[in-house]
């Protein structure tokens, strides 16, 4: 039995020997080595982030050839099977490639920089949900290369998935592909939980933490509850389609329906878990360049939680025609038109933060102030498909194109853009050039709503969803060639934002630790921050710890420059879930190459499922429950076992 | 059919027009918000004077300013109101579209495949059941039941200017309803992804007098007439050895119900579910080459000589 050791840290203030005590315990080999074994949140961070744009650029390019097939009626640059292919792997790689995982790159950067905190909870399993997304992502995409994308829509709707229609390996890869993103999305939900209950710095009670973190821990809590439907659809699609199994089957008294609830009560929710953190960036970066705190802080952080609650009683607004009762539609018709609530409150208090703020432009705020009336062009379009009649003309047509576009685009990439802007200056200590800004801006502006306001139009003319081509009704070529038009200059635009980052990796203007004098905690340490985060770990006594003092009032004050040292081993505080009160020493793991191994075990035996080779399964399955086996060993340093007597 | 025959901001049914007004107030709606936040953030944003925008933003001193709670609470209410009107309104509309106001006049089967629309007319007389595709023909006046069925996978049927979607599910039956107020050809289209061809799936609903229908009604019943020529007599054979692997010509030996009924092909507007117009041209083009036209379509590449084509098409123009 461990006997537990009870200490009170050290509080003091940082110091060159204290920051040379901490560098080797928290600081990744350099090398091959340290690239597998990381287990650096900011480390990890970053790849999901660059990993996700890449996904975002493969995505677009994807949409830019389907823009070109639709250019004009009657075209033949693609097949049938080469544009359906195209719409599905498209859908894929922005929802789930880039859309999620770019949020959760943000926040596993920020998350601990903004709580007062050396980690997230679980180092190892962060690292194990970067692997496992990398390589399912290259799993659907091997799919994709090979001539074997999904071809069924993001939505994959049955029986047209199951083998009887679709005998390729199209299908196979998608559902196996969606069960393994599904193990990275869980762990890193999960981590996410625990850590905004467990590890904010002392002080920061849940009513201090910035309006990101509500975000995320919203969304993670959706996704933990929600993922095990999908994750379970697609495997009894596999089921289905490789050991006749009749899930989906009516010929054997299956349900086609069955696939679409799974499926929808994981996908809208889901909807939410990609945007929700994104408005928690705009949250409280708007209020920066605003020069006042955010208006009505504790609303937003309950709309935003009430935004998800209702978003679970929504699901069926995606099937309106499939035959369901009337007076059942009539539940979802409501709940879908009642969540327009808590998004308008999140509207008006930003609206309201510019108009008592005293704004100033720069390229963070336009994405972000921007991002306000897409995300109401988006919230209307969405609330005129909440209404059942209107829904059965609307839905299934360009309108809901253009609606979900201003959805995504507008609630994600506007505010991811702006969050590069805003957090790169941390992240590399350079700030992204705000001439080249003001362009990329504008170009993406201008195209985005050049390609997607007038598809409103093509929609409310009929023109379908889902089709590779179409005949000129009235006026449907010049729609869509206007829309064809816009989205190039919209690449354009996202084609400038990566250029800037590049330029300015090397070439930006140095950045400090504050360059826009906001004031979160992540403000407060280096640009980059060192490994460790935090040299002491800060006492947080307001919302605002670097803008005490000037914001009037007599509060108390934050204690950044003096606190707990902790560097007798890789450690931060763990703290109480609701006001903060520290109450463990939590010792982090090491870095480890268990959490690469097990991802690389996990490639082998989905790969073994899709090919059917036993082999590959039994190697892959060895080689993953070795590296639990090595993750799980009992450590002295962990505190896990008694070290060795005598 | 000019202009926009998908549209569905007009009617020319009962069931799509008791919608149209609630799409506008919503349209409308929806248009007046977005100008209102738009207008709101213009002249919040426009504040940033001039001299702001190269000044260091530290300059700028932090101010705590008004709570601003008003701004929300007012919001919040200006937005609840037309939300509920929309709630009551959709409630209203969802209720006076549940069903036709009385009995239906004729019940119709329609079966989505990939990628046509088989319509069956059934009648208490066995005899009297005939079936078609893409075309689907309906008395002025009168309220038709559909009956939805998937043939293979999901599809969607819709006809905007008379009703909007209703999925066609295998395994279930789904109903949906059409009155047409006046005569006129009205396009239809599958509106839910079911592979290859979800582009080129369309249908025509065609509304006539109660006398044109009648017409037209026991034209449909009769089986197809004998090949008076040598050609279409050729032409028939080959359409039962060929053709009759997939195709029902009645009152002939082609019986195989797994494409559409051919035996009054020349009667329908279109080929190929709208695809193409039905001519003696096209006709001959799509037996030929329909992999050509039609990519991934079910319907095989028929090699056939030339001598074999303009038989068949010979045979097939008596199928009026």
């Amino acid at each position: 039995m461990m006997q537990p050791e009870l200490r009170t840290p050290t509080v003091g203030i940082d110091s060159v020997e204290h920051a040379a005590r901490l560098l080797p315990l928290w600081e990744t080999a350099p090398g091959w080595k340290g690239f597998f074994t990381t287990v650096d949140h900011k480390q990890i961070g970053i790849r999901y982030i660059v990993t996700a744009f890449v996904f975002l650029a493969l995505g677009g390019v994807e949409a830019l050839l389907m823009r070109v097939q639709l250019a004009g009626p009657n075209l033949s640059v693609l097949t049938p099977e080469q544009y359906n292919q195209l719409f599905s792997t498209h859908g894929m790689t922005m929802i789930f490639l880039y859309a999620s995982p770019i949020l959760s790159g943000f926040s596993n950067y920020l998350w601990p920089l903004l709580l007062g905190s050396r980690d997230m909870a679980f180092p190892r399993l962060n690292a194990l949900g970067y692997w496992i997304y990398l390589a399912s992502g290259l799993f659907l995409y091997a799919g994709f290369v090979t001539g074997n994308g999904p071809n069924d829509g993001w939505f994959n709707y049955v029986p047209y998935a199951t083998r009887d229609f679709n005998p390729g390996l199209n299908e196979d890869f998608y559902a196996l592909g969606m069960v393994f993103l599904g193990i990275s999305v869980t762990v890193g939900a999960a981590n996410f939980i625990v850590t905004a209950f467990r590890t904010r710095a002392p002080g920061m009670s849940l009513n201090r933490v910035p309006i990101l973190v509500w975000g995320t821990l919203t969304a993670s809590v959706a996704n933990l509850i929600v993922v095990p439907a999908v994750s379970l659809a697609f495997f009894l699609l596999w089921m289905d389609r490789q050991f006749g199994t009749h899930f989906f089957d009516p010929a054997g008294g299956g349900q086609p329906m069955l696939w679409q609830h799974l499926f929808w009560i994981f996908g809208h929710p889901w909807v939410y878990a990609i945007v929700l953190p994104a408005m928690g960036m705009v949250s409280d970066g708007l209020p920066v360049f605003c020069r006042r705190p955010l208006v009505g802080y504790s609303l937003v952080a309950l709309s935003t939680v009430a935004t998800m609650i209702f978003g679970f009683g929504v699901w069926v607004h995606h099937m309106f025609a499939t035959g369901l009762p009337g007076l059942g539609l009539a539940f979802f018709s409501a709940a879908s038109i009642a969540i327009v609530l808590p998004s308008a409150v999140v509207v008006f208090a930003w609206i309201a933060t510019i108009r008592l703020g005293r704004p100033v432009i720069t390229t963070a705020f336009l994405f972000f102030a921007s991002m306000i009336l897409l995300f109401v062009i988006g919230g209307v379009s969405g609330f005129m498909t909440a209404s059942v009649p209107v829904d059965l003309q609307l839905t299934d047509t360009y309108f809901v194109v253009a609606h979900l576009h201003y959805v995504l685009i507008g609630i994600n990439v506007f505010p991811v853009v702006g969050a590069a802007y805003f957090w790169f200056p941390k992240m590399t200590g350079r700030l992204l050039d705000e001439k080249l800004g003001r362009w990329n801006f504008w170009t993406m502006f201008i195209g985005f709503n050049l390609a997607f306001l007038p598809m409103h139009l093509t929609g409310l003319l009929g023109m379908p969803r889902r089709v590779y081509t179409y005949a000129d009704y009235g006026g449907w070529g010049t729609l869509n060639m206007i829309t064809s038009v816009g989205s190039f200059v919209f690449a354009v635009g996202v084609l400038l934002f990566f250029v800037n980052v590049i330029r300015s990796l090397k070439r930006g203007a140095l950045a400090g630790k504050n360059p826009w004098d906001a004031p979160t905690l992540e403000w407060s340490t280096p640009s980059p921050p060192p490994p460790y985060n935090f040299a002491v770990i800060p006492t947080v006594a307001s919302r605002h710890p670097l803008w005490e003092g000037r914001l009037g009032g007599d509060g108390a004050l934050s204690s950044l420059d003096r606190g707990m040292m902790l560097d007798h081993g890789k450690e931060t505080v763990g703290t109480s879930a609701l006001d903060a009160v520290p109450d463990m020493v939590l010792e982090m793991p090491a870095d480890s190459i268990a959490p690469f191994m097990l991802a690389l075990g996990l490639s082998g035996l989905f790969v073994g499922l899709l090919l059917k080779s036993w082999t590959s399964v039994g190697i892959g399955g060895a080689i993953a429950a070795l590296a639990i086996l090595v993750w799980l060993w009992p450590s002295t340093e962990l505190r896990e076992r008694e070290p060795a007597h005598g | 059919m000019t202009g926009w025959p998908l549209n569905y901001l007009s009617s020319a049914g009962l069931r799509a027009r008791e919608v149209v007004p609630l799409t506008w107030y919503m349209l409308v709606v929806s248009i007046v918000v977005c100008l209102v936040i738009a207008a709101l953030l213009w002249a919040a944003v426009r504040r940033a004077r001039p001299e702001d925008r190269s000044v260091n933003i530290r300059d700028i001193p932090i101010e705590r300013g008004s709570s601003g709670i008003r701004w929300i609470s007012v919001g919040l209410l200006a937005s609840a109101a037309p939300l509920a009107v929309a709630f009551v309104w959709t409630l209203l509309t969802l209720s006076a579209t549940a069903g036709p106001p009385s009995q239906p006049g004729l019940v119709l089967d329609v079966t989505g495949r990939q990628w046509w629309w088989q319509v069956q007319y059934s009648a208490s007389n066995p005899s009297e059941v005939f079936q078609t595709a893409n075309e689907i023909h309906i008395p002025v006046g009168v309220p038709v039941l559909v009956r939805l069925h998937g043939g293979d996978v999901i599809h969607s049927f819709w006809v905007p200017q008379l009703t909007g979607k209703t999925d066609t599910i295998p395994g279930q039956t789904n109903l949906s309803w059409i009155q047409a107020d006046r005569p006129g050809r009205y396009l239809g289209q599958c509106t839910e992804f079911c592979g290859f061809q979800h582009a080129r799936m369309q249908f025509e609903v065609v509304a006539e007098s109660q006398e044109d229908f009648d017409r037209w009604v026991s034209l449909q019943r009769q089986a197809a007439a004998a090949p008076a020529t040598q050609e279409q007599t050729r032409g028939l054979s080959l359409v039962e050895y060929r053709c009759g692997l997939c195709h029902k010509v009645r009152g002939t030996n082609a019986g195989a119900i797994s494409a559409p009924d051919l035996t009054h092909l020349m009667s329908r507007r279109t080929l190929a579910a709208g695809t193409l117009v039905n001519d003696p041209a096209n006709l001959m083009g799509w037996i030929q080459d329909p992999q050509y036209i039609k990519p991934g379509s079910l319907m095989p590449n028929q090699y056939l000589s030339a001598q074999q084509l303009s038989d068949a098409v010979a045979y097939l123009e008596t199928l009026k």
